[in-house]
């Protein structure tokens, strides 16, 4: 039997599709299925004395206070984090558009934190911030305001930490938000421009509903990243991670917690399933929302 | 004939399996630690040397990633026979099943011959770990910012404590340029509120089967609030004065802090770092001759449930050996860290001397905190002292609270 040509090309790019599909399937879905299964028993290191205690560790969830406090600082940081994230580098990508000479200098230049190791990233803020002999301290005074204790304070740190991240965010945001830029067509704005309408109207009609597709990608990509959030916390605070005063725990610091500092797998392996239920539950929303068809 | 092929091969392994019988490889593991990463493989030589029958293959892990690799290996059975392990860790480990109880004979020579302290490697009166060397705090001083400051010795009480770090103290308006005690809740002084100036003035943080907290009681009281004075009455530091892990000993090294409260650990850092004149004194008491305290702490060689047979007897033979006076008279000289073994610190010649001297002393009346689970129990202290000193919380309300916590995490465990 010959098969058409329509066909064959197919069935080579199923073949071709096997094996990613295999590496996912053994290497991501089925530890998943294996978490959800280690929630339900008490960890030990022999698997024959591991005991099944059911719905227990979601049971233990309920009065837990820290995981209470790590989820409340995960969605902070997501609702603080990702619109600010967005509105900024959106800011930088229209800007960016606008300049001719030297876009890809500035490009590479707000790149750069992005690509920069988050750990070498803690390290550096933390001296910048530092009470004593940081020079953000150091340019507030030279302002006449009071000097901050930024990471120091249980009130000012979560929002400190969030700052950091969007500041190595901001170059990834950008280059998206102007590669979307990029792709409308300059007929569009002429055309409206002859008609009479001014930037605002410019902005509000063409660029925001064509960068559509580009805001559904960084908001999901941007939430799920929050949610995630562990390297900067972990290395902003390092000896007492999460604090001062649990002030910067998130869920994903935890879990690592409770899992490498306390061997508490099998609970560990509940709250993961915890988190992905949300990551899950909030991608789902932020989909059926964003990418509502928008009307021209 | 593939049969026959089989059975030779079969039987030809097996005839060498016993020709080499007293072949046995083991696996030690601890975390990277240049100088005693160095020691354990001069040991390991040694040890071979002396039991050729026995190979022991070192690996070593960040610390930051190392009790991740020990809970992940150690159930998929390719871990290490003899892993290295802090104390505090120990109960978690046991109850987790990443440990084996050790024979009666080395729970022996502990009981007789290890000091006092080292009785925090049992759980449920089962010994799970021997260690090699322990170590105490005390106090590091700048030998040359006392003297600018015309101070001729480091101070004997916490009154005069206070007072030689109000001289050391140096403030430019609102801006700290050298602090007089690298204060660092964090660091060791969790421990010094809980093992020594509760200690000292008389309390006890736990009940004798550490199942009950015992800590808040006006001797608790008074020590957490003579603790978080140094900074809200005496203003004689502030966290985070240098930022970063180990900051109070960086900012020590760098010359800006005049005293720190720091572990025998430090010595080796201190040594090679500081570049001014520096010495080591007891902690202060209470008053000239009052009672002294101290916080003891030790790593400790334990078994996971891999070695056995074969294994479990070279793996013994090797803790042995780890932990013999021959090494931990080594282990001083090479990693400066104390010997465990009370013949050892009994040796005048280091209680007299000038760096190991203070340590030395204070192993005599050191205790080393029973902990059940040091995550979270550390967490009690330093959110406690924290909630003093960021929030301005009343220091009895946060001495309450920190008890509650803890006596949640002691009975979670002991359930």
């Amino acid at each position: 039997m010959r098969l058409s040509l329509a066909r064959r090309e197919a069935l080579w790019a199923f073949a071709f599709l096997l094996i990613p599909l295999v590496f996912f399937l053994f290497i991501r879905i089925w530890p998943a299925f294996q978490a959800l299964w280690l929630s339900l028993y008490e960890w030990n290191a022999d698997p024959a004395k591991r005991t099944y205690v059911g719905l227990e560790h979601y049971r233990q969830m309920l009065d837990d206070k820290l995981l209470r406090k790590a989820l409340l600082n995960t969605l902070c940081y997501t609702l603080i984090g990702v619109p600010l994230q967005m509105v900024l580098g959106l800011a930088v990508a229209l800007l960016l558009n606008v300049v001719e000479r030297w876009r890809d200098f500035f490009r590479a230049v707000y790149f750069a934190p992005y690509i920069t190791p988050a750990v070498a990233v803690a390290w550096v803020f933390s001296w910048m911030l530092s009470a004593n002999f940081g020079i953000v301290n150091e340019i507030l005074r030279l302002l006449g305001l009071p000097a901050q204790p930024f990471l120091q304070s249980p009130r000012q740190a979560l929002l400190t930490v969030t700052v950091v991240v969007v500041w190595q965010n901001l170059g990834f945001q950008a280059v998206l938000f102007l590669a979307g830029l990029q792709n409308i067509p300059r007929e569009y704005y002429e055309a409206a421009r002859i008609d009479g309408a001014d930037s605002w109207a410019l902005f509000r009609h063409i660029t925001l509903p064509l960068l559509n597709p580009v805001i559904v990608f960084s908001a999901v990509i941007g939430t799920i990243g929050f949610l995630q959030l562990f390297t900067q916390v972990v290395n902003l605070n390092f000896t007492d991670q999460g604090g001062p005063l649990s002030s910067t725990l998130t869920l994903a610091l935890y879990i690592y917690q409770q899992a490498f500092g306390r061997f508490e797998l099998g609970y560990a392996a509940a709250i993961t399933v915890l988190l992905f239920m949300i990551i899950l539950l909030i991608t789902l929303v932020q989909l059926r929302l964003l990418s509502r068809r928008v009307e021209y | 004939m593939r049969s026959l092929v089989k059975k030779w091969v079969v039987g030809a392994t097996v005839l060498l399996g016993l020709a080499f019988a007293q072949n046995v490889t083991i696996t030690y593991w601890q975390y990277e630690f240049k100088s005693k990463v160095e020691a354990v493989d001069e040991l390991i030589k040694r040890f071979q040397a002396a039991n050729p029958g026995i190979k022991v293959v070192h690996q070593t892990f960040p610390y930051d990633a190392y009790q991740q690799k020990v809970a992940s290996a150690v159930p998929a059975g390719q871990g290490p026979d003899v892993v290295n392990l802090y104390y505090g860790w120990l109960p978690t480990w046991v109850k987790a099943g990443y440990l084996q109880p050790l024979p009666d004979s080395l729970a022996k020579t502990v009981d007789s011959d290890f000091i006092s302290m080292v009785q925090a490697a049992k759980v449920n009166g089962k010994l799970y770990g021997v260690p090699t060397a322990v170590r105490s705090l005390a106090l590091f001083y700048n030998k040359d910012l006392f003297k600018a400051a015309g101070i001729s010795a480091p101070p004997k009480t916490w009154g005069e404590f206070v007072e030689v770090g109000k001289k050391l103290t140096l403030k430019q308006g609102d801006r700290y340029t050298q602090i007089g005690y690298g204060i660092a809740p964090d660091g060791q002084d969790h421990h010094l509120v809980r093992e020594v100036l509760l200690r000292q003035l008389g309390g006890r943080p736990y009940s004798d089967d550490v199942k009950k907290v015992t800590y808040n009681t006006p001797e608790g009281v008074k020590a957490l609030t003579m603790y978080t004075d140094w900074v809200k009455q005496a203003g004689i530091g502030v966290p985070n004065f240098f930022p970063g892990n180990n900051g109070y000993r960086d900012g020590f090294i760098a010359g800006k802090i005049g005293m720190i409260i720091d572990g025998s650990f430090a010595i080796g850092t201190i040594s090679s770092g500081a570049k001014f004149n520096w010495g080591v004194a007891e902690l202060p008491t209470e008053r000239p001759g009052a009672r002294k305290a101290n916080f003891g702490s030790f790593w400790l060689h334990g078994l996971t449930p891999q070695a056995t047979g074969e294994k479990r007897e070279a793996a013994i033979k090797f803790l042995q050996f780890l932990t013999s006076e021959e090494t931990q008279r080594y282990w001083l000289e090479k990693v400066g860290e104390l010997p465990a073994r009370k013949s050892l610190i009994k040796d005048p010649k280091l209680s007299l001397n000038p760096i190991y001297g203070p340590f030395v002393l204070s192993l005599a009346y050191a205790k080393a905190t029973p902990f059940v689970d040091e995550t979270a129990q550390r967490k009690v202290m330093v959110d406690a002292i924290n909630r003093v000193l960021l929030q301005n919380a009343n220091p009895a309300d946060s001495l309450k609270q920190a008890a509650a916590e803890e006596q949640k995490v002691l009975d979670d465990f002991w359930k």
